[in-house]
Order: C-alpha cells, then structure tokens, then sequence
C-alpha cells in the first residue's frame, strides 16, 4: 500500500513475528524444566535463573565486547544456579518446591543487586539473521529477522524428544524420574542425575535469559522478565513433558503476548486487558479442558513430588 | 529484603524518643550540615522517571553544606514510613523528597503529622487545605512539553502517522497523549496519533511488540508515557523510526532517531525549594508550574529535525514562556468519539484542575480509554 501500511495484516503478522520474538526465552526454559522435571525433580527457581542469566549475559557482553561470551556466561550462571537447586535438594527431607521458590526470590534479587550499575550502558547485541530477504515489504523482513539463539531451540526440542527415546542418557533420567528404585537397582546415583539434569535446566535457562537482554527487548531493566520464567514452568505442565510440545506451546504464548498490542493498533481497542492476558486464559483453558478427577496427568514423571 | 533496613528498624525502637526529641529540635534553616532525604520507587538509573529526580538531588548535592540521602526501591507501602523515619532519626534528615505518586496518602501525610516542624515535598500529589500545613504537594505541566514534541513530529513524519505507547489510561497519561496528538496537528492538521495501552509502568516484552505492531502500522515517529523508555527507543531507532523520549534525555541511547524530547526539570526545581527555605520563605503547598516555571523543559533538537519544524516549535515555546502563557486545550474540543469534551469559548488554562481530570482522547487520537 502506498502510504507504507498494511492494514489488517498485522495482526497475523505480529503474531508470527510475536511467535519468533517473544517465544525464545519461553522456549529455553521450558525445554530446560523438561529435562529437570523428567529426571523427578521440579525447579520452580528458573524465574531466578532467567533474570540472573538476562543479567550477566548483559553485564559480560558490555565488559567483553562480546555478546556471545555473554550468552556462555548466561548459561554457566544458570547452570550453578541448577548445581545449587540440586545440591540442597540432595539433602534428606528437603522440599524441591520450596528450595525452588527460595532459589527463584535469591535469583532474582541477587541479579537486581549485581545489575545496577548495567541498566544505564549500551551492551552489544546478539545478530539476527535476514530471513525475509525475498520480501520487498518491510514489516515481513522485520518479522523475519531470526536469531540464532532461536533456531538452535527450535532444533533442540527434536532433538531431546529423540535422545529422551533411543539415547541411554535419555533413558536415564527418564528411569530416575519414573522410579528412582529401578534406577538405583541399576547402579545409577540418582541425586547424581538429578544434580545434571537440573544443571543442564539451569544452563538452558540462562540461555533464555541472555535472549531477553541481548535480543529482544535488548536491554537490561528489573521489569525484563516479568514472570515469563514462572509462566514456561508452568508450560511444561501444558506441554506434558514433550519437548515437541513444548515448542509448539512456546511459540502459541510468544504469538499470544504479540496479539493485545497489535490488536490495539489495528484499532481492535475495546477489552485490551483481556487481550494482554490472552497468554494466561490460554493456559487456564487448556488446563481445565485436559485435567481429570480420575487420572494423574498423562505423560507426568511418577517421582515428581506434585504427583506422587 | 535487605539487613541494613531490618537492624535500622530494631536500632529504632530503642532509640526512638531520644532522636526524635533531637530532630523535633532541628530548626530547618540551612546552615551546615543539613540532611535531605530523596525516595524512589524504583531503581534510580532507569533511564526514566526515577533517574529524572536521581538528577535533581545530585544538583543539591552540589551544595555546599547539603547532605543527601537517597534510597530506591521503596514500595508504595508502610515501606515508604519506615524509610521516612530511618532518614529523619538516623540520617538527621529535615526536608523529605519522597517521589512516588502512592507515597503521598497515607503514608507521607501520616509522616508528616507525626513530625510537624519538618518538612516533605511530595510529587504528583493533590495537597488539599485538610493536609498538613508542612507537607507540600509540587508537579509539573509536561504536556506543554509532549505539546513541542508532538508539534516536531508532524513535521518529520513522512506517512503523518504517529504513535504512542502508554501505560495506563489514568489522566496524567491521557493529557499527555492528548497534547502530543494535538502539537503534531499543529504542524499537519491530518497527522493521527496511535496510542498502545500496556497496561502497567513498566512491561519491557509489551512495549518492544506495542513499538513494532506501531510501526508495522506504518507508524514513523514514536513517542511514550511509561517508566523506562529506554525499551521503545532503542527498538524503535533499530527498526529505523523516529522517537521522542520521555522524562529525561535519552539521546545517547539512539543519537541519530532521537528528535526531541519532554524532559522533567527537577534539577532547577531542587535548588529552589532550598533556596526558598534557607531564606525563610515557605514553600507554596500546592506548587505547580511547566516550562516557564522551570520544572519542565524539552531535549535539545537532534539532527533530523527540520529548520521549519525548529522555528515552530520555538515560537510556540516563546508563548509557553510568555507572561499571558498559552492553553493547549482550547474552547471547542472534540474528542475522538466526535463529543465537544471543552465547549467552545472557554479555554482550559494550564492550572484549570479540570484538566486534571481528564478522561478522553482528542480528535485525532486513534484509540480508546478502556
């Protein structure tokens, strides 16, 4: 159209844009929380995880230069964040809940306190790559600009749905979170496990969270996450701790967060509040539509402390 | 929760009728040594709301025999008391800046019945006659700012679409969107301004997809009301649109897309209030004022504003500063739903509190309040 607009097609067009921007953190933790909940242990503390990773990934791609160091320092921090869950877990009679509730309050205060000084500079960003280089409209070629980061967690949910099937290490932690008996009687430590999958938890996590500071919005502030750890938490649940699901189930709530914005700026503004909240209806209905008084949840790992 | 606030609590208690007895004695004119205790809601470098009054104490902080306490973060809770008396008893504090909107009732009244011979300066509040005679209310008209930038941005904008990304639609918000609407039909009377709720100050994923959903609209200049505008500069300037930043300058973070600016002038304000004081001259309980008064004022213009969109919005702030002033909302203004909201003939002054009741959005204004 002349004037540079594309009326109505926004919508559809935020969404999927919505669904590439906004997913990708969704889609980290969510995978991350896969593997830590399929080994028999939940990490409500990847809240914690994502501000602390959106945080120091900010904080060593502004020092260094590089916002790929940034991104590796993200996930190391998560992944010690995950040590320390599993390690307090490991103790008798600890509540994995708790100590994550605990975790994602430290995670979160720890990173506003280091982060003060970070909300004022400019850090490099993380590059996008140009997939809408066919398109001569310029909101395709801005929904299109991928990241990275992005595609490596589109590839990684096939990926874990295959290693948690055929892979030994799959069937591992798989056999901890379904009975942590058999897998004792197999020779394995089961806390050891534990202790891994929530480090690699922790490590996607944290991946997540660089994505938030280095990509989009691109920035560090204390607002950066505001739930959207707790809210891919709470995804798995939806996605039944199928990763395939988890990535279909990020990029649904990515889309949905793009909805209420450019809903309003088609001039859709009556009832604006009911559409920014269209992530958490979405949730609440599938939850009520799949849940049953006469079965535990399909798919739930038998040694999670929520359905045992 | 950090130590240092819960032992200051404790240290309180004991030492409580001996310190107040102390403070009570302090008489607040400003010799050597006088304490002033700023609050923030927030963090203090955000690039917004928050780092705009950072910037006023570090002005008094200039002063010699000025001492400055600061603490941000401070919830809109009984929080804001136990700040408040820490930095009286404590800190020997004798004027109070606590900067909140929600700090004001119950909190800061009740601070400031409890310790009648100190002083608390409060921002946005509504100070009424029933509010005690040593609390004072001050704040500012910056829709005469957001006027100059929306005058600005009709000028450089190319498809005479312009976009807003609010908050909440509350009336400080509206005022706003309205004046910025109104300033870019002064320089194109077909310039229409877009307005994105987010619903809550601070939601950094909404505004970066309220921004893109704007310009996908073919929206080339963008503006906001919300606390850290760092998050629509920074993606607005990367998707090659314009901007006008909020609150204080946020040139440095998109040099080459930022065009001007409404900026708070806390800066020139502090110092004031001082002076006011240390030459026994009591503060106005309800102070109010906008760019002439000099609490706020506009960024400097960037490079991609035009020489006719400077001259016009020169001379517009020439009126604003001018001793007859000059009414932004004028007699006979329509709303966006096609209803007179001013009947012709009366037009709304700057200090007419109906203004601050404001419940529309003007013709011109693409958008709804709920």
């Amino acid at each position: 159209m002349a004037d540079g607009s594309i009326g109505l097609w926004t919508v559809p067009l935020a969404v999927l844009g919505g669904a590439i921007r906004v997913s990708t953190p969704f889609l980290f933790v969510s995978l991350g929380e896969c593997i830590t909940e399929r080994s028999g242990r939940i990490n409500l503390g990847l809240e914690g995880t994502l501000v602390m990773g959106a945080m120091s990934a900010y904080g060593i791609s502004y020092l260094s230069g590089s916002p790929w160091l940034g991104v590796l320092a993200a996930g190391i921090t998560g992944a010690l964040l995950g040590a320390l869950h599993a390690g307090i877990c490991s103790l008798p009679r600890v509540n994995d809940v708790a100590v994550g509730i605990a975790l994602m309050l430290f995670g979160t205060g720890l990173a506003f306190y280091l982060g003060k000084p970070l909300i004022e500079p400019t850090a490099p960003r993380l590059p996008a790559i140009d997939f809408g280089w066919w398109s001569d409209i310029p909101q395709v070629r801005a929904a299109l600009r991928v990241n990275v980061l992005f595609l490596i967690g589109v590839a990684l949910a096939p990926i874990l749905y295959w290693a948690f099937r055929t892979t030994r290490w799959g069937i591992l932690i798989r056999t901890a979170g379904e009975s942590s008996d058999a897998a004792r009687a197999m020779g394995h430590s089961v806390l050891l496990i534990r202790l891994r999958a929530t480090m690699v938890g922790g490590f996607l996590a944290g991946i997540g969270g660089s994505f938030l500071s280095l990509f989009y919005p691109g920035s560090w502030n204390e607002g950066l996450s505001s739930g959207q750890g707790i809210t891919a938490v709470a995804l798995v649940i939806f996605a039944r701790w199928d990763p395939l699901l988890c990535l279909w189930a990020s990029l649904a709530f990515g889309g949905a967060a793009a909805l209420g914005p450019a809903l309003q700026s088609v001039g859709v503004t009556s009832g604006y509040h009911l559409f920014n909240a269209a992530p958490y209806i979405l949730t609440l209905a599938i939850m009520i539509i799949t849940c049953s008084p006469k079965r535990t949840l399909t798919g739930a790992p038998a040694e999670l402390s929520i359905t045992r | 929760m950090d130590f240092g606030r819960i032992s200051r609590r404790h240290l309180l208690q004991g030492s409580a009728a001996l310190t107040l007895g102390a403070a009570a004695g302090a008489r607040p004119a400003f010799a050597a040594d006088t304490t002033i205790g700023f609050i923030y809601v927030g963090s203090r470098d955000d690039y917004g709301y928050n780092q705009a009054h950072a910037q006023g104490a570090a002005a008094l902080k200039k002063i010699p025999g000025l001492k400055v306490v600061e603490e941000e973060k401070v919830p809109e809770t009984d929080a804001v008391e136990k700040t408040i008396e820490s930095m009286i008893n404590l800190d020997g504090a004798t004027l109070l800046f606590p900067t909140s909107f929600g700090y004001y009732n119950p909190h800061m009244i009740k601070m400031a019945n409890k310790f009648p011979k100190l002083r608390f300066e409060h921002c946005g509040g509504l100070w009424s006659d029933k509010d005690p005679k040593n609390a004072g209310s001050y704040f500012g008209y910056i829709d005469e700012a957001q006027y100059i930038s929306g005058i600005v941005a009709g000028y450089t904008s190319k498809s005479g679409k312009l976009g807003f990304v609010a908050a909440k639609p509350i009336p400080q918000v509206l005022r706003n969107i309205n004046a910025f609407a109104l300033g870019a039909r002064l320089a194109n009377p077909k310039a229409t301004t877009q307005v994105i709720f987010t619903g809550d100050w601070s939601m950094p994923v909404k505004e970066a997809e309220a921004t893109n959903s704007l310009i996908d609209q073919g929206v080339d200049v963008l503006t906001c009301h919300v606390d850290g505008p760092k998050t629509m500069v920074e993606n607005a300037a990367r998707r090659g649109a314009m901007v006008c930043g909020y609150h204080v300058n946020q040139s440095p973070l998109a040099p080459k897309a930022y065009l001007t600016g409404a900026e708070w002038n806390w800066e020139a304000l502090y110092p004031k209030f001082v002076k006011m004081i240390a030459a026994g001259e009591s503060i106005p309980n309800f102070y109010r004022g906008g760019l002439k008064e000099e609490i706020v004022k506009t960024s400097p213009y960037g490079e991609a504003v035009s020489a006719e969109a400077r001259k016009h919005a020169d001379e517009v702030k020439a009126k604003f500063l001018s001793a007859e002033g000059y009414a932004i909302f004028k007699g006979g203004l329509v709303d966006n739903k096609g209803k007179t909201v001013i009947p012709a003939g009366t037009d709304r002054g700057q200090k007419d509190p109906e203004l601050e009741k404001m419940d529309y959005l003007v013709e011109g204004v693409l958008g709804a309040t709920s």
